[in-house]
């Protein structure tokens, strides 16, 4: 897929692999990570060679990493997003009950989800376009809610540049007040809370190019820096 | 003594059911843990006004998700191509893409079924609380969103939590790999799945395996599903080809 380039932008974006490649610089060393599909899926061919975590699939899997390619794989060991995954030692298998087990009690550290608006309070809409009238929640609701850490990998605005860092996601919500971090193709973005509820918008990097200002232009709510 | 659970045809296996029933597909969306042979068995009878409660469901075919890319999809979308299907209750219906449109979406748009969309681990949990005796939970899950909509709330340690009932069904069709003639059964890595809970939750429960074997010769600290959940085995044919 192409990256989003618009007029007005002083620089190129980051493409779709490149957002990944910064969201994965996110993840904790020895973190349990579940990661959505789309952009974050991609999170795990670009983790750090330093770092080593073990990823969660709410299909009842934990510990995979590598998939296989073509027509190779075993459809009995499969991740959420349909893919098959290599088998490695030490993975383990489970059933539904024990895999939100995981995610509802709080034993998932870090999910990296996809999203169509994040607010301002860190509200997350992923799961469903108004217009279609139908959508996908999956495992989404239970990873946001219950997940200690949130980060949200997504393109910074539409594909006909609408902002999606909004006052107030318009879309379905997911869950509120949970995303801790939005990483763009423009930008890196903390949630930072105050109280419940309450929170700021820090812009911690920007694309190489990018000004406060630039971002500031296709985001809908105040961005401050440190 | 006749074993009065080995059925020796899926479509013996499934004459029962019938118009308008409640059926559990288990499995997580995907070949690996699907009950493909049920399914199609089920769909065979040509009924009315099912209840289909599934996880992910009906994206296989127009996404390849969870197949071998050598063989062709068979999922949800079956009961919705013949109209068959009053109500689904799932937690993943569609992709996000709009086309190519799944036999589901289709069925949707034209009003011939209603699609409840059930955050996944509530889903399950639900199906779990049903099997083990317990009406109703409490989960923080769906807080904030239309999920909440007319459902009790109730604070604990200061965080807001939705009361959750059980579900049921009147039957559920499950996969499995192995099954003794008792009909414990032994699954396969992600193939578990929805597949255990659904079994405790249902009426009667239908189980799809490769292999029936005598008692002893699966490992009793590896089955997943004890008989007692279990109602009818039926074995595959040799070398089928699906997944």
């Amino acid at each position: 897929m192409k990256n989003l380039s618009f007029n007005n932008d002083p620089a190129p974006r980051l493409s779709r692999n490149d957002i990944a490649r910064k969201a994965a610089q996110f993840l904790p060393n020895s973190s349990i990570v579940n990661l959505g599909i789309g952009i974050p899926s991609l999170c795990a061919n670009y983790l750090p060679s330093n770092i080593e975590v073990l990823y969660h699939a709410e299909t009842g899997l934990l510990g995979y990493k590598d998939l296989y390619e073509g027509e190779k794989g075993n459809p009995n060991i499969m991740d959420a997003g349909g893919n098959f995954p290599i088998e490695v030692p030490g993975m383990v298998f489970f059933d539904s009950i024990e895999s939100f087990n995981m995610i509802r009690g709080g034993h998932i550290n870090i999910t990296v989800l996809g999203a169509f608006q994040v607010s301002g309070t860190g509200d997350l809409s992923n799961w469903m376009i108004p217009s279609r009238g139908i959508g996908s929640i999956g495992g989404a609701m239970d990873l946001a809610e219950n997940t200690p850490t949130v980060i949200v990998a997504m393109e910074h605005t539409t594909s006909t540049n609408i902002p999606k860092i909004v006052e107030q996601c318009t879309y379905p919500l997911t869950s509120k007040n949970c995303v801790n971090l939005i990483v763009t193709d423009v930008a890196v973005i903390e949630v930072k809370y105050y109280e419940k509820q309450k929170s700021k918008l820090i812009l911690k990097e920007k694309a190489s190019g990018w000004n406060i200002s630039e971002v500031q232009k296709i985001t809908n709510v105040e961005l401050f820096e440190e | 003594m006749k074993n009065k659970k080995i059925y020796k045809s899926f479509s013996d296996s499934v004459k029962d059911i019938k118009n308008g029933s409640s059926i559990m597909i288990g499995g997580f969306g995907g070949s690996g843990g699907q009950p493909t042979r049920l399914m199609l068995a089920l769909r065979d009878l040509g009924l009315k006004n099912l209840i289909i409660i599934s996880n992910v469901a009906g994206i296989s075919v127009t996404t390849g998700y969870g197949w071998p890319k050598n063989i062709t999809p068979v999922d949800q979308g079956i009961f919705f191509e013949t109209k068959q299907v009053k109500k689904i209750i799932c937690s993943f219906p569609v992709t996000g893409s709009i086309k190519p449109i799944s036999e589901i979406e289709k069925s949707w748009q034209n009003g011939d079924c209603e699609v409840e969309i059930i955050p996944q681990g509530t889903l399950i949990e639900r199906i779990r609380a049903a099997g083990a005796g317990i009406p109703a939970f409490y989960t923080p899950t769906g807080v904030g969103t239309i999920v909440a909509q007319n459902k009790e709330q109730r604070k604990f340690n200061n965080r807001t939590f939705l009361l959750e009932k059980a579900l049921s069904a009147d039957f559920a069709l499950i996969r499995a790999n192995r099954s003794d003639t008792f009909g414990n059964l032994e699954y396969i890595g992600t193939s578990r799945a929805f597949n255990p809970a659904m079994a405790t939750a249902s009426k009667i429960t239908i189980a799809e395996v490769n292999e029936i074997v005598k008692p002893g010769e699966i490992d009793p600290e590896k089955i997943g599903t004890p008989g007692v959940y279990v109602n009818r085995i039926v074995k595959r044919k040799l070398k089928d080809p699906y997944p």
